[in-house]
């Protein structure tokens, strides 16, 4: 079919049917390209103007056995043609490319919902694997559901028989296929995806030509075909104006690490050992070298804290980034940074856990260690991102705290952060503030320069850098001497280095802006937040306001210290609910700080909350 | 490196007006005053060096160095430094570790620093104890040590440090004695000059829990009939007669007497060998300082530096993208535009 047939067949308007929001989840076989379809989907809604979430889920393995429930890899994203905050509850429409992607997906499925199968991976041992004992195509597992049954790899196989592959290379492009067929369905333009391929398989021009064949094959069917009658769209969102880019959070983060860098005019030093799921921060750093960006894969997550601290002795915009295996092994090396009062950011990309966990599921459990995962007294800020996009502001916020402050910052993300992505407005880069901090230059003592004589405001010490005439000084993790820098085990000394390193980093409540809350006046609930749990629990909260219940929710980016006005919020309401994906973390700082009857909302199960757990808990506790 | 030649330092200019406090009688002073000297005839400026440290006895050195220093956490140093060296080639940095930093705990840092060429100049202070923990064994204590830890006898099977290092592909490595201020000084000389990651085993007596470790290298009889002087480009011959001397057997190194062999069996010393193994041959002559031992400077190769290459990839990445610009790269996944 050619290009011609697409344009002048496309399918009669009078078919379509225009709909706010569809949640549409495609899963299969780990090596079946459901990331990739994912994601184009994503990019072309993007293109056309909806507002979109993502909740990629994919397995830890590389490969896992195929066919098996283990292998499933899936993707969903919510389109919408209003502002939305997560990527939704239940899939209105699931893409199922083999038994074991059906099985493991299902129940998720809304009643009602849409099932497009690949039903030629049905068969007896595909069946088997995934445990069904009869097909659950022809057995009545599936009529709550409509079907849509697609014999997509002989469907792939006619569709790919000009471009040039061969062998097992055609059956690969049936992930294109399913997307043709959700393009059609969706009204999605196709011009994005196709150079989108011309472009990622341009030094392949077979596999482009089967991609793009299989893709428009896939749109034909549905045109075609007597199984769907009706198409829909989801009309492009009113979003704020602005120019629009879809980002991921680690994206987002690597970005706002080199914004950072260059407002605070700094070289971006960035040491990392690969861990998922914060790799990709590495990876998107190493691509910028142009921007001064020196990346350095370490032998280990100590070597790669050890060099950033290195590293911002000698003047550098010094990060490392891991995930909470990792903390665990910097642990002492923030604690270095924290007595030497260097500035640092350290990124833990949350995963649940304990030990190796579950590497790529998200989890909100490493609160608590951010905070206290140090030997000896060792205060230090910790801010969260909340979405993907908010990882830049969170992060360029994180980065400015550091250097004035002369401190190691911890910066929080997760999984779901990292991988999911949603539409950012791009900020215009000349708004962003000058976060620069002089170096030391000269020496005020007389002729000793004197390492931890503070600025009276901020408390942060000098920094002075190798290279620096008369400024030669010595730090070391013993303590220090207040202004001397100096060893010291004069016990009145350490109890003012220990006050002094506690107040400095209280102090930053001064400098942040107030939470804010956002809902009624009234609220009989107030929804207190942080990390990856704002979507969920916004959208929680407007539905509940939806049906006349008083309710309020803020959520935080700095953790420690509070923003000044946290206590007034938490005290001024009925109740208070901390929906977290841990076992009380956030809840219990909360509790210990200012003593209030806080009720935690806790779930640890490897997924993000759905909408309407928060909404459900929200109603109970109003009812009580 | 912020060479000149105006300047016109003394050891002093190196000292701080901190008290040095090792136990009196430590090789640790030695070496310092080795240091001190050598810093001065260096060519550096003072605020260029660097000294980093990790735990342990030694690692109280840079609180006694006039330069830039960090007293960091145990094993950890040649980590840190590394930060230091691979965004500031211009400095000296300098790594001063102990056998237990080193090679317990900070021993996966000390290999990838000397597998990766970094620019840092590496003093290893071997006294085979732990000195700061009061006299436990240390990964080179010899086998069957009795020591606080180890009642019956240590277990372990020691590390021989030269040849671990030869093992990680180090592009220098020297070894010397703290009591030998001149041999010290050339070492340390050699190192500056060498351009890459320089490894030097320093034997270190410790007084207090392991006194006359290096008797057979340091004692008035012993130190002639054990000290294996390496030079480039000499024959290595040794003894008060030069009566034994080494040679290349099947791949080993033997110690045979020099009557024994033709003169040119006798094995010629080259530092600058590409390939680091007759330098570890040589290094197998002993595993510790017990019999003869050969002392000097076992490599010295060229090879790529680890700074010099990630220093190279930023000035080609703004060669071939220009510099960064933050407003296009927010650009560069696409992107379209609400009215």
């Amino acid at each position: 079919m050619s290009d011609d047939t697409l344009t002048k067949d496309r399918p009669d308007l009078s078919n379509r049917e225009t709909i706010d929001r569809v949640v549409i989840r495609f899963a299969g076989d780990s090596g079946d390209g459901m990331q990739v379809a994912g994601n184009r989907f994503t990019d072309d809604s993007a293109v056309f103007g909806n507002d979109l979430a993502t909740l990629p889920s994919f397995p830890a393995e590389i490969r896992a056995p195929a066919g098996t429930l283990p292998g499933v890899s899936s993707f969903q994203v919510q389109i919408a043609a209003f502002d939305i905050l997560t990527a939704g509850d239940q899939p209105d429409v699931l893409v199922a490319m083999n038994p074991a992607a059906l099985k493991d997906n299902l129940a998720d499925l809304r009643p009602g919902g849409t099932i497009i199968i690949n039903t030629e991976a049905f068969e007896p041992r595909n069946l088997e694997k995934a445990g069904y004992q009869t097909s659950p195509i022809d057995d009545g597992t599936l009529e709550p559901y409509l079907v849509i049954e697609v014999p997509m790899e002989t469907l792939t196989k006619e569709a790919v028989k000009e471009s040039g592959v061969s062998g097992r290379d055609v059956l690969r492009s049936k992930n294109f296929f399913a997307l043709g067929l959700l393009a059609w369905l969706f009204n999605r333009p196709l011009e994005t995806t196709i150079s989108w391929i011309e472009e990622k398989f341009g030094r392949k021009p077979e596999v482009a030509a089967a991609n793009i064949a299989a893709y428009k094959s896939g749109y034909n069917f549905g045109f075609t075909t007597e199984a769907m009658k009706t198409t829909y769209e989801v009309l492009p969102a009113q979003l704020s104006p602005g120019t629009y880019t879809n980002i991921t959070g680690n994206t987002a983060l690597a970005w706002g690490l080199v914004a950072g860098a260059q407002q605070s005019r700094l070289p971006l030093f960035y040491g990392s050992y690969p861990i998922t799921p914060a790799s990709d921060i590495l990876h998107e750093l190493s691509k910028h070298k142009n921007f001064g960006v020196r990346t350095f894969q370490a032998e280990d997550e100590i070597a790669a804290v050890g060099s950033a601290i290195g590293a911002s002795f000698a003047g550098n915009l010094a990060v490392t980034g891991t995930s909470g295996p990792g903390l665990a092994l910097k642990s002492e090396g923030i604690s270095l940074a924290v007595s030497l009062e260097l500035p640092m950011v350290i990124v833990d990309v949350q995963r649940a856990g304990p030990a190796t966990g579950m590497p790529t599921k998200p989890e909100q459990s490493d609160l608590l260690f951010a905070m206290y995962g140090r030997h000896g007294e060792s205060p230090l800020p910790v801010v969260a991102a909340a979405t993907p996009s908010d990882a830049f502001d969170t992060t360029f916020e994180a980065v400015r705290l550091a250097l004035k402050y002369m401190t190691p910052v911890l910066l929080l993300s997760d999984n779901h952060i990292a991988n999911g992505s949603e539409p950012w407005r791009l900020p215009d880069v000349s708004d962003l503030p000058d976060i620069s901090v002089p170096f030391a230059t000269t020496s005020v003592g007389n002729g000793h320069f004197l390492p931890y004589l503070r600025d009276p405001e901020t408390f942060a010490r000098p920094w002075a850098i190798p290279g620096t005439p008369g400024l030669e000084h010595r730090l070391g993790g013993l303590e220090k001497e207040e202004v001397t820098g100096n060893i010291s085990y004069d016990p009145a000394n350490h109890q003012l280095m220990t006050d002094v390193r506690a107040w400095k980093i209280a102090s930053i409540a001064n400098d942040i802006p107030p939470v804010e809350v956002d809902g009624d006046d009234d609220a009989e609930v107030l929804v207190l937040g942080w990390g990856s749990t704002y979507g969920a629990i916004k959208a929680g909260m407007r539905r509940v306001r939806r049906r006349g219940i008083p309710v309020a929710a803020a959520h935080l980016r700095h953790l420690n210290p509070f923003p000044a006005n946290l206590g007034e919020v938490v005290r001024s309401v009925p109740r208070v609910l901390v929906p977290e994906l841990n076992t009380g973390q956030l809840l219990r700082l909360v509790r210990a700080e200012f003593l209030v009857d806080a009720v935690g909302l806790n779930k640890v199960a490897g997924t993000p909350f759905q909408v309407t757990e928060i909404d459900d808990k929200i109603v109970e506790m109003v009812e009580r | 490196m912020s060479e000149t030649t105006t300047l016109s330092y003394t050891r002093a200019d190196f000292q701080t007006d901190q008290e040095v406090r090792w136990c009196p009688g430590c090789g640790d002073y030695t070496i310092l005053a080795s240091v001190q000297t050598f810093m001065a005839e260096m060519g550096v400026r003072r605020q260029d060096i660097v000294f980093v440290s990790g735990i342990g006895c030694s690692s109280r050195f840079p609180y006694y160095m006039n330069t830039y220093g960090m007293h960091s956490i145990h094993g950890r140093a040649p980590a840190i430094a590394t930060g230091i060296a691979a965004t500031r080639p211009e400095l000296s940095v300098w790594v001063v570790t102990g056998d237990g930093d080193a090679l317990s705990i900070g021993g996966n840092h000390l290999i990838h620093a000397l597998r990766r060429n970094v620019n840092l100049k590496i003093l290893l202070f071997n006294n085979q104890i732990y000195g700061l923990t009061k006299g436990q064994y240390s990964p080179t204590s010899e086998s069957g040590k009795v020591t606080k830890s180890t009642p019956m006898g240590s277990v372990d099977h020691p590390f021989n440090p030269v040849s671990l290092a030869l093992g990680a592909e180090a592009s220098f490595v020297a070894r010397t004695l703290d009591m030998d201020r001149p041999h010290t000084i050339e070492v340390l000389k050699r190192a500056h000059q060498h351009k890459g990651a320089a490894f030097i085993e320093i034997y270190q007596n410790c007084n207090v829990f392991n006194d006359k470790a290096f008797l057979q290298l340091t004692g008035k009889t012993e130190r002639e009939l054990n000290r294996i002087a390496l030079r480039h480009g000499e024959r290595v011959v040794f003894g008060p007669d030069s009566q034994h001397a080494v040679v290349m057997e099947q791949g080993a190194a033997k110690v045979v007497p020099t009557n024994s062999v033709p003169a040119d069996r006798i094995y010629v010393h080259d530092e600058h060998a590409p390939d680091p193994t007759v330098a570890f041959a040589l290094s197998r002559i002993s595993h510790g300082p017990y019999g003869p031992t050969p002392l000097g400077i076992f490599r010295d190769a060229e090879r790529p530096t680890y700074d010099s290459g990630l220093n190279q990839q930023l000035v080609d990445a703004q060669t071939r993208k220009g510099p960064g610009d933050l407003a296009k790269l927010l650009r560069s996944l696409g992107t379209w535009e609400v009215e």
